[in-house]
């Protein structure tokens, strides 16, 4: 092969170089080690990364390289050059260890130098079975060792954090961890220590190392803990280390990669539907890895989509059916259940054919945002078809009527929206209630390869560390009303120049929903600049559950519930006469209709009471009926009355849309008799005698395909929400505050469960509040957020440069912190904050 | 053309000289002298099961876990004999030696330890494969049983008898040593330390000396496991040492 050369060969980028006697043309700027690649000719290699910078720490790729000098005449390099450093010149001829002597001894001489201090610990190793050291030097080096001199030793292990252990004896010291952590991360938590022999990766923490005279080289970026950062994606330098060096808490001794089945599969854990690798054992997960997918998440993925999986498979996973009778749930069969559900529902929905129908109130949905599209297409079309309703919400999060104008007009149908290209190439890219490092997770990896280059902007209560890394611009922005800020940008303000720039690109999370005005003042600002949106949510099945109308005003493909026309084209479409027309509840007023009586029965899937603002578990006692669809026995699982277990993601298949509008199908990776949410649904209207058409994913896929988008006329008008007046100045003594929150990338999230070395690597709760409000309300040390609801929150203080007065912040859900169960508001609601009494 | 087969149909006749006279005379009968000539000589039947089998020393039996003179296990779960074994019959997971409980030098063991003998070829490969000399073969063959589940072996039906100066792991490693001193065979014995923290954690442990029956040599096996667990099916064994292997 030789690239794209032989059809233009004019082309001046285009340098000819002879490789072990094998003339090719690549692109200029190529670097030897690739263009050998590009014909087949592997040369060893350890420190070379192609997404990270050329280092030419390891020395092992040496070649011999000869370049025309400026007589033409070719001229050798004196010694063997590293090829992972060097771009190829015209005329430029490389013999590898293939055609050369003289490299191929200096190679082996750098694999002796390697292995000189490197132990003997392949069968304690986890990377034992494939370790590129391993197999280098059974390739490349010598086979019998001619070192005699006693080998130098390290402590080991070494913990970086709960999750990452460092064995120096290990270490090739190519670098490859701290040119991630420095350039692809930005989170400088370990760089190259001492000198010599002593030369070692470390922290810079002086009483972990035995620095012996030398200091650390730098110093940490602290959190409020006073420990060095724990970076979220801290995961990756494990799957590069060209060694055993990096290690993981949770992986460690625990298998061998003869043992592992390996299935691709897609992260369940966020919006970006990161490609990952399931490996496991006799039906066991043991790891999570990154996979390669240059168009998503490149080679990378956060510490939860590679650590959180133990949550499928915990003692409390439920696999028999459960039916609750004389108060207790019981194991049942599946037709038992089915038809315990069924009755339920059939009364809930008033079609036994008793008078007691008149006074049936009907059933909601909540299909919770971690669905497949295919699950959530099932509930949405269970919803209409069977329960005749359009009470079904997968938004178990803060949402609005706003909010779904906006996903009806702008995102459901509209296909592959803004990449993860164009936001990296962006010129300027405004945030909006969207936190790229906590809410985005490989989002930010994508900005931050750009950090320098683009211009970004927040619209937030403060700078928080993910934008901080990327140098952005706050604009500061009182909770709630994030529209006023959004609406004002015009005219001559700097950030509206930038914005409208071509390819400028206004990202808007899923918080926007909390603050009235905001998606219409962003919609109005795309129109001003010129500029695209990209509605960014957290959950994985946000996206698909939009597409597949999984909303009380949306049918499939972003077809208004209110348009008669749209109405009758998908019911056509399923066979039916006509679908319901009442206007649906959203989730919150599900929840509360059901505990006000007003609602018969519900149906949940994979939904977590403790996220809820609203009081769940007193709906679920308030109703008559409640079948839960989950896959562990959960607070909702234990109030229902009939609990069918459905598969986790590792069990089955499906697609995630993710916020591109990509769709993400994977595959199942073990499989067991478990079954989807769709499949389940499937069976339950059989059972109350409906054909809903959902038993296999390839059935709802070609529905989906046969409906295809809404025309426009069939869509949701965009929103026009007024922008809310500008807020009262009070903060004042009293001690009220405006909340400003949102949920860190590692928490308490019921997807996290089981996994406590990624646990220990999450960040401190922390209240933040302005260094003015702090000195006004005298705050120090641990202080006492209150609010409406239930319980109080008790967290240090954090005093935070630079925001917003009169405004805390919490994190959503992290350990001591959940706003929405133990405070009951949402973000720009008022809370009460005390000090200490001191 | 001719069929050569039909043409060379001919009688057979033997090669071989043709005795004649008495010799010639006895001829349908001399095969009873190879009989009564081994009449006489000493007899090679073996009568197992009354007596026990004669096996070669280096004959491929039932595997054994070997531990260091201290007590502490040699495997280190590290699933080369598992990798080397070309019948899949050893299943091995490692996990983290802690200093609440250290099973084998080092950072790791191996927690669970399996050998399928309904699997197992006795070639040997794994015993070549393993890296520390935790496995080794004994001469033990009566491996036979009526259920499946009892002819998976467990690392405690495994596992090498305690000898002299061992005490039973989990217990420290002993002071001022590293994996390297157990390797090259420099821990002898156990230590006053680590009696002493056995004594603090399992002061019932059996291997402790005030806690064992006067004995001479070898403790059978059947007093080998430890309280709770159980003597598995088809667990006959032969009380030979550490026979076999490297
Ligand atoms: S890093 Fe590779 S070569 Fe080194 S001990 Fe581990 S497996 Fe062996
Ligand atoms: S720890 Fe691994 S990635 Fe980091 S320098 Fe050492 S060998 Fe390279
Ligand atoms: S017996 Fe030997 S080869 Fe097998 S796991 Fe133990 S140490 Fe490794
Ligand atoms: S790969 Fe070239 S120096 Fe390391």
């Amino acid at each position: 092969m030789s690239t794209s050369a032989d059809q233009t060969p004019a082309t001046t980028d285009l340098v000819t170089v002879t490789i072990d006697g094998i003339e090719t043309h690549v692109e200029q700027g190529t670097l030897i080690i690739r263009a050998a690649e590009q014909i087949g000719i592997e040369i060893p290699r350890f420190c070379d990364h192609p997404l990270l910078k050329p280092a030419g720490a390891c020395r092992q790729c040496l070649v011999d390289v000869a370049s025309p000098g400026p007589d033409g005449n070719l001229r050798a390099f004196p010694k063997p050059q590293a090829s992972c450093t060097m771009p190829v010149t015209e005329g430029m001829v490389v013999n590898t260890q293939n055609t050369s002597e003289e490299a191929e001894r200096a190679q082996k001489g750098v694999m002796e130098l390697l292995l000189i201090n490197h132990p003997l610990d392949c069968p304690v190793c986890d990377k034992g079975g494939e370790c590129p050291l391993q197999n280098q030097a059974m390739s490349h080096g010598r086979g019998e060792s001619r070192f005699v001199d006693v080998k130098r030793v390290f402590e080991k292990p070494l913990a970086l954090s709960s999750e990452i252990l460092l064995d120096r004896e290990r270490c090739i010291l190519c670098q490859r961890c701290t040119r991630f952590s420095q350039e692809i991360a930005g989170d400088a938590f370990i760089d190259l220590q001492n000198r010599g022999a002593m030369q070692q990766i470390g922290t810079f923490n002086e009483d972990v190392l035995g620095f012996d005279g030398y200091g650390p080289v730098g110093a940490a970026a602290e959190d409020e803990t006073g420990n060095a950062f724990s970076s979220y994606y801290s995961g990756n330098t494990i799957q590069i280390c060209p060694v055993g060096a990096l290690t993981s808490a949770s992986y460690r001794f625990r298998s061998r990669p003869f043992d592992l089945v390996s299935s691709p599969g897609i992260s369940e854990h966020d919006s970006s539907g990161s490609a990952i690798r399931t490996d496991h054992r006799r039906g066991k997960i043991l790891r999570r890895l990154a996979d390669n997918d240059p168009v998503v998440n490149e080679e990378w993925v956060t510490d939860k989509d590679r650590f959180a999986f133990a949550w499928q498979n915990l003692a409390d996973r439920i696999t028999q059916p459960l039916v609750r009778k004389d108060g207790e749930l019981v194991e049942a069969s599946w037709p038992e259940a089915l038809a315990a559900a069924a009755a339920g529902l059939t009364a809930a929905i008033g079609k036994t054919g008793t008078p007691a129908d008149k006074k049936a109130k009907g059933v909601g949905v909540l299909p919770g945002g971690r669905v497949t599209l295919e699950d959530a297409y099932a509930y949405a079309k269970f919803a209409r078809l069977v329960l005749d309703t359009n009470d079904v919400d997968a938004r178990t999060r803060w949402s609005s009527d706003e909010e779904q104008a906006f996903l009806g007009a702008s995102v459901a149908g509209t296909g592959l929206g803004v990449t993860f290209a164009e936001l990296e190439k962006a010129p300027t890219v405004l945030l909006v209630g969207f936190e790229p490092e906590d809410e985005g997770g490989v989002v930010f990896l994508r900005l931050k390869k750009s950090a320098g280059r683009q211009k970004v902007f927040t619209v937030a209560s403060h700078l928080s560390r993910g934008p901080e890394k990327l140098g952005a611009t706050l604009l500061p922005a009182v909770p709630g009303h994030e529209a006023s800020v959004v609406a004002s940008l015009k005219g001559a303000k700097a950030a509206y120049k930038d914005l409208r720039a071509p390819g400028s690109i206004i990202v808007v999370g899923e918080r926007a929903a909390a603050s009235p005005g905001t998606l219409t003042a962003v919609e109005a600002l795309a129109k001003r600049a010129k500029a695209r949106v990209a509605w960014i949510p957290r959950r994985a099945g946000e996206r698909g559950a939009v597409e597949a109308g999984a909303l009380p005003g949306l049918l499939p493909g972003g077809r208004d519930a209110a348009v008669t026309a749209a109405r009758n084209a998908v019911a056509k479409a399923w066979g039916a006469s006509s679908l319901p027309n009442t206007k649906g509840r959203d989730a919150d007023a599900i929840i509360a209709a059901a505990s006000a009586k007003a609602l018969d029965a519900l149906v949940i899937g994979g939904v977590d009471d403790s996220d809820l603002t609203e009081d769940l578990l007193k709906a679920i006692t308030n109703a008559k009926f409640t079948v839960s669809l989950e896959v562990r026995r959960t607070a909702v699982a234990d109030a229902a009355d009939v609990v069918l277990p459905v598969a986790p993601p590792s069990e089955k298949s499906g697609t995630f849309v993710n916020w591109e509008g990509r769709l993400r199908a994977f595959g199942t990776a073990i499989h067991t008799d478990a079954m989807s949410d769709h499949r389940v649904l499937d069976l339950l209207a059989r059972q109350l005698g409906t054909d809903l058409g959902t038993a296999t994913v390839d059935a709802i896929n070609a529905e989906l395909a046969s409906l295809g988008a809404a025309a426009t006329s069939h869509r949701p008008k965009a929103p026009a929400e007024p922008t809310p007046a500008a807020p009262k100045k009070s903060g004042g003594t009293d001690g009220e505050l405006v909340l400003a929150t949102w949920h860190q990338l590692v928490d308490e999230g019921a997807l996290q469960d089981g996994e406590p070395y990624l646990a220990g690597t999450g960040r401190m709760a922390v209240a933040r509040v302005s260094p003015a409000t702090a000195e006004a309300l005298g705050l120090h040390g641990v202080i006492t957020v209150t609010a409406k609801r239930r319980g109080a929150i008790d967290v240090p203080v954090a005093v935070t440069e630079g925001m917003v007065d009169n405004v805390v912040w919490l994190p959503t859900k992290s350990p001591g912190s959940w706003v929405a169960q133990q405070l009951g508001v949402q973000p720009g609601d008022t809370v009460v904050v005390k000090g200490a009494a001191s | 053309m001719t069929d050569h087969r039909e043409e060379s149909h001919e009688a057979f006749t033997s090669n071989l000289p043709q005795p004649g006279g008495i010799a010639g005379a006895l001829m349908p009968v001399a095969g009873f002298g190879v009989t009564l000539r081994n009449f006489f000589r000493p007899t090679v039947t073996e009568q197992y099961p009354t007596t026990p089998a004669n096996v070669q020393p280096r004959y491929h039996g039932r595997h054994q876990l070997n531990r260091y003179a201290d007590g502490l296990e040699k495997c280190i779960g590290c699933e080369l004999c598992a990798w080397a074994c070309p019948a899949d019959a050893i299943y091995v997971e490692g996990d983290s030696n802690t200093p609440d409980a250290q099973f084998s030098p080092g950072e790791r063991y191996g927690r669970v330890y399996q050998i399928n003998y309904l699997r197992c070829i006795f070639c040997g490969l794994c015993i070549e494969a393993c890296p520390t000399r935790a496995l080794t073969m004994t001469n033990e063959f009566e491996m036979a049983g009526p259920t499946r589940e009892g002819l998976i072996y467990e690392k405690h039906d495994l596992l090498a008898p305690m000898e002299e100066g061992m005490l039973a792991a989990p217990h420290p490693m002993a002071p001022g040593t590293t994996d390297t001193e157990y390797y090259t065979g420099d821990v002898l014995r156990t230590t006053p330390e680590q009696e002493a923290w056995v004594r603090a954690h399992r002061p019932d442990d059996e291997t402790l000396p005030e806690n064992q029956p006067v004995r001479e040599g070898h403790i059978p096996h059947s007093e080998q496991s430890g309280p709770g667990t159980p003597t598995p099916l088809g667990a006959k064994r032969f009380i030979n040492g550490t026979g076999g292997g490297i």
